[in-house]
């Protein structure tokens, strides 16, 4: 029964399209973050082109900064720690949720009360604003605290996400039998419950590692991105404070938030797909 | 019935006023108790005169109460915020916060108000239209998608770019001409116009991009849903059944805007910062680069207050159009 069902999901994921089309690009784009290294010759940072600003050319594929900078270089590491954010901040962010959504939903009462106020809390506060006000006051920012800021004020969708489910699969027989046997609160959770809602916690994490991603950019427009490294937030705010747009420096703007949009885009229509892949009505015949 | 209604706005009043609470904590707590000290690296950006630099030390170390006891410098905090004191300005000395936000707010609102609720209203229409429908379907998702994945300062830079640079159409810069004075003229609000459209529509579009694929979603939900089929089963015309799922689908649309509001804000930040709009954005991203933290505190009160403010708004809103609030079946809840 099982192994049926899992082929019937293959099925219909190898004939939906907007997975392909989505996955496809998210995948490209990994793919050019993970060959990088064997494809730029200069250091994102370093001040290569004694020139100064240059379009693309066959020696600087995507051009030169308004400081001679090698364009290519910075967007290929910035597409790094775009994926390392969606990776982490999302992780975290989906991690967090998780826990919090089972624990509330399967414990019910006053823990539900109190995880639900808190969840709502953090749901209604602007999240940026916070990460801003903590940003602010950090003097050296890494990438990474970025990613944990990121996913510690991302997960109340999440948890609301897995409540839900956690509230209505609870009181299915099975989860009773396996209760009546005897076996321990967590084991139910891990052994009957969560692979119950396998495919929500996959969508869950995409649209995380999307928004983390998002989130990451604005931070870093804003002048609160990480001291010590390149981002592709941080190529757009350089080229807007040093006047890309009234220079025609097209090549500076133009591909950091290509990439942004196109990898978010990726996942978002890949999550529509995969909601289509596990849910038969959504299913377009 | 009227207790009802009560009950579910007593309990968004409770969330809101801990989240308040929290949010003003928080504000106190992080320049105590973050590595460094702020009231130096504050005072070694602006370039002041010794004399000066003593007065505004004075003056930071006053506010900040470092000699009392913490519970007291907490209800201190409190105090003076509840008397509309967030301190001053250290770029712009010695002009209260205060003073300085509320300078800055109409841009905001003028940005925000229709941006928002224009792009909630033509998305959901849009996406309600296009859902089930093969042609527009394919049509207008990808397009939806790629907008609302579109970072809210690069399609500013975008539009900026083309219609600013390439065909100088609109003015880049600033809320309105430096050579013009405001007044309350047809050319001057004319030129107020001209500056505001290209911030609008990049906020505009990115929205409209969103509500209109969820919308879509949603419609597809309910077409697929029991009540639908069973109407159909009837005999009921079709448009008659797309109404019903477009007002069963509109609930959850405004839920999700009070939840988006957060993110929207975030946006119109970037994108004021894209067009040097001289609202909240450009103010933060000055106090960010002078290192202003009073002036950033500030913002960041003000942005909660905004958020609760318009959440509350929209729940008064979800009383008046959900019937399931009033009768006390559980409805929606945010």
């Amino acid at each position: 029964m099982k192994k049926l069902k899992k082929n019937e999901f293959l099925y219909f994921a190898l004939r939906n399209t907007k997975l392909q089309v989505g996955l496809g690009v998210v995948l490209l784009f990994l793919a050019l973050t993970l060959a990088g290294p064997l494809l730029v010759r200069n250091d994102p940072l370093a001040y290569v082109n004694l020139a100064g600003a240059q379009p693309p050319s066959s020696r600087y594929w995507f051009g030169t900064t308004f400081f001679g900078q090698d364009v290519f270089a910075q967007f290929v590491v910035g597409l790094r720690a775009t994926f390392v954010v969606g990776v982490i901040g999302g992780g975290l962010g989906t991690l967090i949720g998780l826990l919090v959504g089972f624990t509330a939903g399967y414990r019910g009462g006053i823990v539900d009360e109190l995880l639900g106020m808190l969840t709502n809390i953090v749901l209604v506060i602007p999240t940026l604003a916070v990460l801003l006000i903590i940003a602010a006051y950090l003097q050296v920012r890494s990438l990474f605290t970025e990613c944990i800021f990121i996913g510690l004020t991302a997960w109340p969708w999440v948890a609301r996400a897995v409540r839900a489910q956690t509230f209505t699969l609870r009181t299915r027989d099975f989860v009773d039998l396996a209760r009546m046997s005897g076996r321990k609160s967590l084991q139910i959770i891990f052994a009957e419950i969560a692979p119950n809602m396998m495919s929500y916690l996959v969508m869950a994490f995409i649209l995380q590692f999307g928004g983390a991603i998002l989130i990451a950019a604005t931070l870093d427009f804003i002048g609160l991105g990480p001291t010590n490294t390149i981002s592709l937030g941080l190529m757009m705010q350089y080229a807007v404070m040093w006047g890309a747009l009234l220079l025609g420096m097209w090549w500076w703007f133009l591909p950091p938030g290509l990439g942004i949009t196109a990898i978010v885009g990726g996942l978002y229509v890949m999550n529509v797909g995969l909601d289509e892949v596990f849910n038969p009505k959504l299913r377009e015949m | 019935m009227e207790g009802n209604v009560r009950r579910y706005l007593g309990r968004k009043i409770l969330i809101y006023g801990l989240t308040f609470f929290l949010a003003v904590t928080i504000d106190w707590l992080i320049p105590r108790f973050m590595p460094g000290d702020p009231i130096a690296n504050m005072l070694a950006r602006v370039s002041v005169n010794s004399n000066a630099a003593q007065v505004m030390h004075d003056y930071y170390s006053h506010v900040f109460g470092l000699d009392l006891p913490i519970w007291q410098q907490y209800l201190n905090f409190w105090g003076s915020l509840l008397q509309g004191d967030l301190g001053k300005s250290v770029y712009l000395f010695p002009k209260p916060v205060v003073r300085v936000i509320i300078d800055a707010v109409p841009y905001d609102i003028l940005l925000l108000l229709p941006s928002i609720l224009l792009s909630w209203y033509a998305g959901n229409h849009f996406g309600a239209f296009a859902a089930r429908s093969r042609w527009l379907d394919n049509t207008v998702s990808p397009i939806g998608y790629i907008l609302t994945a579109t970072p809210y300062m690069w399609l500013g830079i975008l539009l900026s770019w083309f219609f600013g640079i390439v065909l100088g159409k609109f003015p880049i810069a600033g809320a309105y001409s430096f050579d013009v004075r405001p007044t309350l003229s047809l050319s001057f609000i004319g030129n107020v116009l001209h500056h505001w459209f290209l911030p609008f529509a990049s906020l505009f579009l990115v929205g409209f991009g969103g509500w209109a694929i969820g919308m879509r979603n949603m419609v597809i939900y309910e077409l697929e849903a029991d009540y639908s089929h069973y109407l159909e089963a009837l005999g009921a015309p079709k448009k008659l059944v797309r109404k019903y799922a477009f007002q069963n689908g509109v609930l959850p649309q405004i839920t999700g805007l009070a939840l988006q509001l957060g993110v929207i804000v975030a946006g119109a930040l970037v994108t004021e910062v894209v067009f040097s709009y001289p609202g909240i954005g450009s103010l933060l991203l000055n106090a960010i680069q002078n290192q202003d933290y009073f002036l950033i505190q500030g913002c960041f009160l003000f942005i909660i207050i905004g958020v609760l403010l318009a959440n509350f708004a929209i729940d008064i809103a979800y009383c008046i159009v959900d019937p399931r609030t009033r009768r006390g079946m559980t409805g929606e809840t945010a």
